[in-house]
């Protein structure tokens, strides 16, 4: 039996379904198979992708044992290094996200932060800026 | 080994060696022994002699700071625990109708499942060689079942693969497989291996393939019996006069060859996935209450640590009752603290630089479980599916069936995600009601006909969310265990670290307990000397 998509819908569903074909990790409990997911391209789409996940959707973080800083009205964001370090390295219980999102992925979320949530730091941050940061190697699971 | 014959059992003598040469050297006579090396624990750490009036504060009453608590109590050690939250048992956690959670960000849910039904947020199966765990459960009287983790039933999923439809793990499986034995019966007949294989393993090769790969007797892979005894029947073997079977046609190679095939195939072959798995009857909590009873009357709950000081004489933990604000500073001998790195990182520890940066180099993964209540139970009466996991390529990642309650009537829930990564970054970025929204739009793909319709309710479990530990599990790499494992699973002077996160078994309860056993093995030691 032949259930082979029709070339034009394949290459369709190739582009909906994005390039992330994140496997399984090794080590820890996980899901199994693999999973794709759409591919967050503007600064406001991959912050509701993944930033919020933990920054939540108004930006303001959240405190229980140990608090998720709030990116809303954060002058921490005032320079542009400080932001993209944290992206690229992690930092404590947050993980590297540089691997999981490219350089323009970062640069435009950091940008739309910047711009948004009460900040205020008007001067876009580029691809170039985020690949100047030294990226880790990327490891690790789930 | 006969008793009685004068020749020690074989029991005998590995207790003869513990007594001697400790846990380590157990270890290495098991191991040649005989015995498979498929677990370090060597039995409970069997602490004695503890100092008169010696004190302990652990931090934590998740399983590693409980064991520790119930270990060095048996050791003579007087034991406080510390619990940031208001129950015991911390990521062996179960959610039942009536409960409410709140997240970080403050969205609330309140659990609608009927009696007797739950949703394991954390830990939700146990592999059969976590021995550690096993052996408490056993000592602790928790009662365990089953966990179905292998069905050959389920679905598998790919958005890229079969036209989007969800095709049966076991016709898929035997696709792959069927079509991997035929090319590579058709490399030996081509004498393409007479370099790599003798000419009698090539005949054994071949004899092999054609069993394993359910080939015809020209080693052809094809739609017949033998194929269908694997992959399934368009009529299935039956009585009567129409009971002879007609077999099923095979899955374009393309498609089979899609990543969510062997994937979902090799899973099942990791060291921590292969059945016989287990869980507790009636919810993974049932281990965190077992536990929780053997340190009944120790643990302080609602107290969230600030402040985490030693010096020559001793430790003091400064913490703040979260109800009433009131601060106190509790003060021990020693400190075993199971904090989850994330949440410790942020709190004021004296310890050495290097352990401080090993505490700060371990982020978190923030894995997603979102539980869904249906009317009955569709997937065992509509489609034979009975426990298991349908794999998809959804952010849902798994749809995973109950393991209770076969057959029975009435509500059931199901897991309706497992998401991990991007996926659960996304869904985890919803609120509640989105996500559930979202997690019957992708299990529908599999499960068309019923999905929307049996569901009666449902809740899901953010870890990146979850107040207490800001994240699921710990994230080693490579680079990060050589740099700073051996240190954060050291002792600094008078406070030792325990949790999964102290362990090479990451992100499983075993992991925890084992790293617990080596803390209070390296506290009592230095208690001793002190």
């Amino acid at each position: 039996m032949t259930l082979r998509l029709p070339l034009a819908l394949a290459a369709l569903a190739v582009a909906i379904a994005a390039p992330a074909l994140a496997q399984t990790p090794a080590g820890g409990d996980t899901g199994g198979g693999v999973v794709r997911v759409a591919k967050p391209v503007t600064g406001q789409q991959v912050y509701e992708a993944v930033c919020a996940a933990c920054h939540m959707a108004d930006a303001r973080g959240g405190s229980g044992a140990a608090t998720i800083p709030a990116l809303a009205a954060n002058p921490r964001l005032a320079g542009a290094a400080y932001p993209i370090t944290v992206v690229v390295n992690g930092k404590g219980a947050m993980p590297s996200l540089a691997g999981p999102l490219d350089d323009a992925q970062i640069a435009a979320a950091i940008s739309y932060v910047r711009t948004s949530f009460g900040n205020a730091y008007a001067k876009p941050v580029t691809a170039a800026d985020v690949a100047r940061i030294p990226h880790p190697a990327r490891g690790g699971g789930h | 080994m006969q008793s009685g014959t004068g020749l020690p059992t074989r029991r005998q003598l590995l207790s003869a060696i513990a007594a001697v040469g400790g846990t380590a050297a157990l270890y290495q006579a098991m191991t040649s022994l005989g015995h498979a090396a498929e677990t370090q624990f060597t039995g409970p750490p069997n602490l004695t002699g503890a100092r008169k009036g010696a004190s302990v504060i652990v931090l934590g009453a998740g399983l590693a700071g409980m064991l520790a608590a119930h270990e060095l109590t048996k050791a003579g050690y007087k034991v406080q625990i510390l619990e940031y939250q208001d129950r015991a048992g911390g990521r062996n956690w179960s959610l039942r109708g009536g409960d409410t959670y709140t997240e970080l960000g403050g969205a609330t849910q309140k659990v609608g499942f009927a009696p007797g039904n739950y949703l394991n947020p954390g830990p939700w199966r146990i592999p059969h060689h976590h021995r550690t765990l096993l052996h408490y459960c056993k000592a602790f009287g928790v009662a365990l079942e089953p966990f179905i983790q292998f069905n050959h039933n389920t679905w598998i999923h790919s958005s890229t693969a079969f036209g989007g439809k969800p095709v049966r793990f076991k016709a898929a499986a035997a696709d792959f497989e069927g079509n991997v034995a035929e090319l590579l019966a058709k490399s030996v007949n081509q004498k393409a291996l007479d370099d790599a294989v003798t000419p009698e393993d090539r005949e054994r090769l071949l004899e092999a393939l054609k069993g394993w790969g359910m080939l015809d007797k020209d080693y052809k892979y094809a739609s017949n019996l033998r194929s269908a005894s694997h992959r399934g029947y368009d009529r299935p073997p039956g009585g009567g006069r129409s009971g002879a079977p007609i077999p099923s046609a095979l899955y374009d190679f393309h498609n089979v060859l899609d990543p969510q095939v062997w994937t979902s195939m090799a899973f099942f072959m990791g060291h921590e996935m292969q059945t016989t798995m287990f869980q507790p009857v009636g919810g993974m909590d049932m281990i965190g209450k077992a536990f929780a009873r053997q340190v009944d009357g120790l643990v302080t709950y609602n107290a969230k640590v600030s402040k985490i000081a030693q010096d020559d004489r001793g430790v003091a933990v400064t913490y703040a009752d979260t109800r009433t604000g009131k601060v106190t500073v509790a003060q021990a001998d020693w400190c075993v603290c199971t904090i989850p790195l994330g949440v410790l990182n942020q709190i004021e520890t004296q310890v050495t630089d290097a352990m401080s940066a090993a505490i700060a180099a371990v982020p978190y993964s923030g894995q997603v479980k979102i539980g869904l209540e249906m009317k009955r139970r569709f997937w065992e009466e509509d489609d034979s599916i009975y426990g298991g996991h349908s794999f998809t390529d959804q952010e849902i990642a798994l749809i995973s069936y109950p393991n209770n309650n076969l057959f029975g009537n009435g509500p059931a829930v199901l897991l309706g995600a497992f998401a991990r990564e991007m996926g659960a970054y996304r869904l985890a970025g919803m609120t509640p009601e989105q996500r559930l929204e979202v997690a019957l739009q992708q299990g529908s793909i599999l499960h068309p006909a019923s999905y929307r319709k049996e569901f009666s309710n449902g809740a899901s479990v953010a870890w990146s969310r979850v107040p207490w530990t800001l994240g699921c599990c710990a994230r080693w790499t490579e680079e990060s265990r050589k740099e700073h494992y051996q240190t954060l699973v050291t002792m600094d002077r008078r406070i030792v670290l325990a949790g999964e996160h102290a362990s090479y078994v990451g992100c499983w309860m075993e992991g925890a307990l084992l790293s617990s056993i080596d803390a209070i093995s390296q506290l009592h030691k230095r208690a001793l000397e002190a």
